[in-house]
């Protein structure tokens, strides 16, 4: 069964330039779809729009953006004709999301108890005090963190704890789609894999659906069943892992999956992809990659490539495959 | 110069005295150390890359910090290409121990410790913080010769940034140095920070965590550069990471540290490929492989890298050890040589 259903959806932030405002394009016609109890990985780099995706889906774009196109589709019905405050029902319980680096904006001054405590009272998930202390006992159980611990503060915690703690909050309203952004960037490589391991059992015990944002290939193929690869706000690859990682066809992902090392093949050279992406500002006319690709061709820098189906379920947006 | 020595640890400890509370001080309690570095010894060649991996915590930049003399190290020696860093640093940081030496023993110990950091060089992690908002690239790359009092014609120094940038793929050069960090990608900035440790023509680098702030798409590019520096100037490099698997891309060495020492060290290919020592083991086996169908019978260590004030007895690994025997609890083991060059601290291999 379809859970979230993103369709078409395109987000621009506005911003004066030279007194006059312009819109800068930030996603591009973004489509994806997911099945309850799957999990998705949205990669890309630093400022390819993975993260604006996410804002856009819970509605919590900063002030100067705006979606000015698409439908998000949860379980049938659109997110973007919510009002507010049934917009506010549907976030943390329906939809949580772990915030990058929000394992640093825990309260210092206050117990990890009393701040799950307080998300419950305030999403009116349990009647009393007791109760709730209750279930956050049973949240941190299921986070790997022992329930006497709650009543530490964050600075008693290790990064890797308080990671934990962050997504037993998230956790806290039994949302049936848990976004995280970023959950295992700036962890020990020891840490990272014990919070990978935790997402993984997380989705298979609470039978959650995922979205991994991350430019971390290794992380989603441990984890996730579909990719989405963006690239300057626009899809450059989508499909099932296996495909993704084995029978990758944008130049894009073929480089970015070269350039991540692999210790089982030591020999192998180090691609790295030369340039940087490009800027919202000043964005190529072509495909948004033609500048940094290595097998371009003229009608690259002419034209946008459509997004191809190349396989079943298996998306490319390439002129190599749409120009047939 | 075949296997030439260019660096020498040898038994190096440094230890961080915690600050007693007032009633500890009463009572005349005994003051707590943190063993950040603890009996560490290595060598590096001349034109050798070493990777120094660890977590946080495992001592990897206090190593590097004293062998830049930027730290007094407690004990042990640090000895590069014939200059005992650990003893020339003890003035030039502020710690006379003895004032009636004279000026002259401080200001030549400045002088040798500046001699030093003209040959030993480091970058840092944050490319993002590292350089001055203010400055523009030029300034910033020139700035060590200033420093340095290397005098030249203006014509000359300009020379000297201009091919320490193109060395580093700011090319052309004076389409960067005008500007200002700001207006510089991640990878760009880090680039620029090479060239400003470059500039002095160092023999010895040592790379902080150089790429854990980059995307993985230009990692490479920064890590082939570092290995393309090394091949045209044969300058020595050390790469304190957490990330294995980069190391294992461009270092020759590897040492592998846990809670202030070394417990395996050896050519990179070998440690690798096999890994003797258990943490070494676990490390490796939580690398995530590019791809799903490869994944690994992963040995996931629980809980993080211990306190280093009260030091495990035994092997410092034993706790979170999934192959500790009893013996471990009580024996600390010393280095176990696998072959000539590859050597484990552990019981057991």
């Amino acid at each position: 069964m379809t859970i979230l259903d993103v369709k078409n959806l395109s987000v621009s932030y506005l911003c004066e330039l030279d007194e006059s405002e312009i819109a800068l394009n930030a996603v591009d016609d973004i489509s994806f779809k997911l099945d309850a109890g799957r999990s998705l990985g949205l990669v890309g780099e630093s400022g390819c729009g993975k993260t604006t995706v996410m804002l856009a889906l819970m509605r919590l774009l900063p002030e100067a953006g705006r979606i000015v196109a698409g439908q998000i589709l949860f379980e049938n019905s659109d997110l973007l004709h919510l009002s507010e405050a049934q917009m506010c029902e549907v976030r943390w319980a329906d939809i949580a999301m772990v915030f990058q680096g929000a394992m640093n904006s825990l309260n210092p001054v206050r117990t990890i108890e009393s701040q799950i405590i307080e998300a419950l009272l305030n999403h009116k998930q349990v009647a009393s005090r007791p109760e709730a202390r209750k279930r956050t006992g049973e949240l941190l159980n299921l986070v790997g963190i022992a329930p006497e611990r709650g009543r530490q503060y964050p600075h008693q915690y290790s990064g890797g704890m308080r990671q934990r703690a962050i997504i037993a909050m998230a956790l806290s309203c039994n949302p049936k789609v848990l976004v995280a952004d970023e959950p295992t960037t700036a962890l020990d490589v020891m840490i990272q894999a014990q919070i990978t391991e935790l997402l993984k059992k997380l989705q298979r015990d609470l039978g959650l659906t995922l979205i991994l944002v991350t430019h971390d290939l290794g992380v989603v193929a441990e984890i996730c069943d579909d990719v989405l690869v963006m690239y300057g706000g626009k899809v450059a690859e989508y499909g099932t892992s296996d495909t993704i990682y084995n029978t990758a066809k944008h130049p894009y992902t073929r480089r970015l999956l070269k350039a991540f090392p692999d210790i089982d093949n030591l020999d192998a050279d180090l691609v790295s992809i030369p340039g940087a992406p490009p800027r919202l500002d000043d964005l190529p006319l072509g495909c948004r990659f033609s500048p940094r690709c290595h097998i371009c061709k003229d009608y690259c820098k002419r034209d946008q490539p459509r997004l191809a189906e190349v396989g079943e379920g298996h998306y490319v947006a390439c002129h190599l495959y749409s120009r047939k | 110069m075949v296997d030439h020595q260019l660096l020498r640890v040898e038994n190096l400890y440094k230890y961080f005295p915690v600050s007693n509370s007032i009633i500890g001080k009463v009572l005349g309690k005994e003051t707590r150390v943190v063993h950040a570095v603890d009996g560490v010894s290595f060598n590096l060649k001349v034109g050798e890359i070493l990777a120094l991996v660890g977590e946080s915590g495992s001592g990897k930049t206090t190593v590097g910090m004293n062998v830049l003399g930027l730290q007094i190290p407690t004990k042990g020696k640090v000895i590069f290409d014939g200059m005992d860093v650990a003893y020339w640093s003890q003035g030039a940081l502020g710690d006379l121990g003895n004032i009636n030496k004279g000026e002259e023993t401080n200001f030549n110990r400045r002088r040798q410790i500046l001699l030093l950091r003209k040959r030993a060089q480091m970058i840092f992690q944050d490319p993002y913080e590292s350089l001055n908002p203010r400055q523009k690239i030029l300034e910033i790359v020139a700035e060590p010769l200033d420093i340095h009092g290397i005098s030249l014609s203006e014509d000359d120094r300009i020379e000297r940034v201009r091919e320490a940038l193109e060395t580093c793929g700011l090319t052309p050069a004076d389409h960067f140095w005008d500007r200002y960090p700001d207006g510089l990608s991640g990878g760009q900035r880090q680039r620029v920070v090479i060239a400003g440790a470059l500039v002095l023509e160092p023999e010895l680098l040592i790379a902080d965590e150089p790429v854990s702030m980059l995307d993985v798409s230009i990692r490479a590019e920064l890590l082939n550069l570092l290995l393309d520096i090394r091949d045209r100037r044969n300058i020595s490099i050390i790469y304190t990471t957490h990330d294995l698997a980069t190391a294992g891309f461009f270092t020759d060495r590897m040492a592998v540290m846990y809670l202030g020492r070394i417990v395996e060290i050896g050519p990179t290919k070998d440690v690798l490929s096999n890994p003797s020592h258990p943490y070494t083991r676990a490390l490796v086996s939580v690398l995530p492989a590019p791809n799903p169908r490869k994944s690994r019978d992963r040995v996931i260590l629980t809980g993080e890298v211990p306190n280093p004030i009260d030091l495990p007895k035994g092997c410092r690994f034993h706790p979170r050890c999934p192959e500790a025997r009893e013996e471990c609890s009580k024996i600390d083991p010393g280095f176990v040589d696998i072959n000539s060059e590859h050597k484990a601290a552990c019981l057991f291999v």
